[in-house]
């Protein structure tokens, strides 16, 4: 009893101390004088405007990494060629590399002295301290997790479904829209969740390529950064309280998917 | 012929696991692939309904040449071991798969499905998920939802590995009366010597990746082409270099010529055959089958000594 008591607190102790206080501290802080400062924090134009640049960069971030992540798992698990292993300890890149180094890379790729920079500069594209760069950091960053989540559960549906379609007369993509996908749905939408909350929450690639320029480049996180640099300290949790309920908001999706991928497996076994 | 291999070679890497196999399937013959695992006959069916590709030799169904055909355009229906349900999704449109696949009309799914359904014995569950029915269900769910789109050839991968005893021959019976009633050319993989004496019209019985005999259930049992056929189709004993079935053997008290003679272990009686244990001076063990009045009338107990006679004795030169 004691050994079991002394996990149950000790686990609990220490989500409370590191994750739970200094989260609802930031709440605390954000709404100790009501909802009108709040309010009036977080409709400042650049505030809104963060908001907007963030939900923008992720809307997009995330269908790609999403199509990519299924298609790349597929290439893993499915299909056996000569470099797949490669691919494969290529993915899980993002997750081992600072963000910082992310930054950096593209800076060096896309920058006036970089390799795609004078070019695209000549042709009229801006990367750099625009969208194109906010979205290829954000991009980046949030590549591994629909990969990572659906080659496992590939991996345990197996090959049986897929030729039995084959066998039944489906053509590939009839069996992958009807078989294959519906089979790793759950792990998909596992992944979105967690890529949506990935990029939703970067900041250290993005603040590098960004530039940060209030009302225009700057992110949700960055405007928290020079909110509270410029010690506007109620726009500093404001927008954090912000980000938190997004982020909130996207794991309770999270956890209502969880029981019903349970259900399923149980189903299926 | 309704399915023709011809020297079909497949390795998996350095395992050989078709070697030169070539086998003829007549239209509408209902044909076991027989041997042990390993033996290479699931992967000859899979290259048959172009699941695996061969690395040499030729498939022909139906007269037309397949070796490159796709499994979409072969025309042939697979039931799988473990039946591969598509587990999202319910009796009814697992079945109908094969047909909604090729984009046919609602009216004439819906009337396919329905009809398959009563064949095998699942009408009211079309409603239900693979996870709900009996593995005998799920079994018979997989053969309707192959036999839908109509296949010129059906084969079943070990149709009966993964069911209980009792189930496994009721659904024996039930195939056999669907084999009669819809005279599709049917293959099915088995390791099971008996399922395949009862139920085949011709056996293939495979050995390392080899073709050991090709024969009708009786010729296969009463004339083996070798060693490996005779101890691996029908119980056998091994007297020296000679080969013979339990029931070959006469038992007798008295010599009355015979120098075999044997000491009895044990005498099993089961209903209306009766089992007798022999061990040989030489340490060899050896079953005899022997009808219960013929065991009763020759008073047999444990202990005994007794003189063998055979009636069909086999060699084989290596």
């Amino acid at each position: 009893m004691t050994a079991r008591r002394l996990i149950r607190f000790g686990s609990l102790g220490y989500l409370a101390l590191i994750l739970v206080a200094p989260v609802g501290l930031i709440f605390w802080r954000a709404f100790e004088h009501g909802w009108h400062p709040f309010w009036v924090a977080i409709s400042n134009p650049d505030a809104v405007h963060a908001l907007k640049l963030t939900l923008e960069v992720t809307l997009v971030a995330v269908p790609l990494n999403t199509v990519f992540g299924v298609l790349c798992g597929l290439a893993i698990v499915r299909h056996r060629m000569p470099g797949m292993g490669l691919v494969n300890a290529l993915v899980d890149l993002p997750m081992a590399l600072s963000p910082v180094v992310v930054g950096l890379s593209l800076y060096l790729l896309y920058g006036r002295q970089g390799w795609f920079g004078p070019w695209l500069t000549d042709h009229g594209v801006r990367v750099l301290f625009a969208y194109p760069g906010i979205l290829l950091a954000t991009t980046f960053v949030s590549l591994p997790f629909v990969v990572r989540e659906v080659v496992p559960v590939l991996r345990e549906i197996g090959t049986e479904q897929e030729e039995a379609a084959a066998t039944l007369g489906a053509r590939a993509f009839t069996t992958f829209r009807r078989i294959t996908l519906p089979a790793i749905r759950w792990a998909v939408a596992y992944g979105v969740v967690l890529t949506t909350a990935r990029s939703l929450g970067e900041f250290g690639a993005v603040a590098i390529v960004s530039g940060g320029i209030a009302g225009r480049t700057q992110t949700l996180t960055q405007y928290v950064q020079a909110s509270y640099d410029n010690y506007s300290q109620t726009s500093a949790y404001a927008a954090a309280v912000l980000l938190a309920g997004l982020a909130i908001l996207t794991l309770l999706l999270m956890t209502k998917l969880r029981p019903r991928e349970e259900v399923h497996g149980n189903r299926g076994a | 012929m309704a399915i023709e291999a011809r020297n079909v070679t497949k390795r998996f890497g350095d395992f050989v696991a078709l070697d030169d196999v070539s086998i003829e399937v007549e239209s509408g013959s209902l044909t076991a692939l027989l041997g042990p695992s390993g033996s290479g006959k699931s992967t000859l069916l899979r290259v048959i309904a172009g699941l695996e590709r061969a690395d040499a030799g030729d498939v022909f169904i139906s007269g037309k040449e397949a070796t490159a055909l796709a499994p979409q355009k072969r025309g042939v229906g697979f039931v799988f071991q473990h039946y591969a349900p598509f587990k999202h999704m319910t009796v009814w449109e697992n079945v109908a798969f094969g047909l909604s696949s090729r984009k046919r009309p609602k009216a004439e799914i819906a009337k396919r499905v329905d009809e398959l359904l009563e064949l095998v014995q699942l009408k009211g569950l079309g409603k239900r998920y693979p996870s709900q029915l009996s593995g005998g269900q799920r079994q018979r769910m997989a053969l309707a939802r192959a036999l839908a789109p109509e296949p010129e050839v059906l084969l079943l991968d070990e149709p009966f590995g993964a069911l209980d005893a009792r189930v496994r021959v009721e659904l024996r019976e039930w195939l056999l009366r669907l084999h009669d009633e819809m005279h599709v050319t049917t293959i099915f993989v088995t390791h099971d010597q008996e399922e395949a004496l009862e139920l085949a019209d011709s056996i293939v019985v495979m050995n390392k990746g080899r073709v050991e005999q090709i024969a009708p259930p009786r010729q296969l049992y009463d004339e083996p082409a070798n060693e490996f056929v005779m101890s691996f189709v029908g119980p056998v004993n091994k007297l020296g270099d000679a080969w013979v079935r339990p029931h070959d053997i006469e038992l007798r008290h008295e010599p009355n010529g015979s120098t075999r003679e044997a000491q009895i272990e044990r005498v099993v009686r089961l209903g209306f055959e009766t089992r007798v244990d022999l061990v040989r001076d030489d340490g060899e063990r050896l079953h005899v089958q022997l009808t219960r009045d013929e065991a009763d009338q020759l008073e047999l107990d444990a202990g005994d000594i007794v003189y063998l006679r055979t009636r069909h004795e086999r060699t084989f030169t290596a």
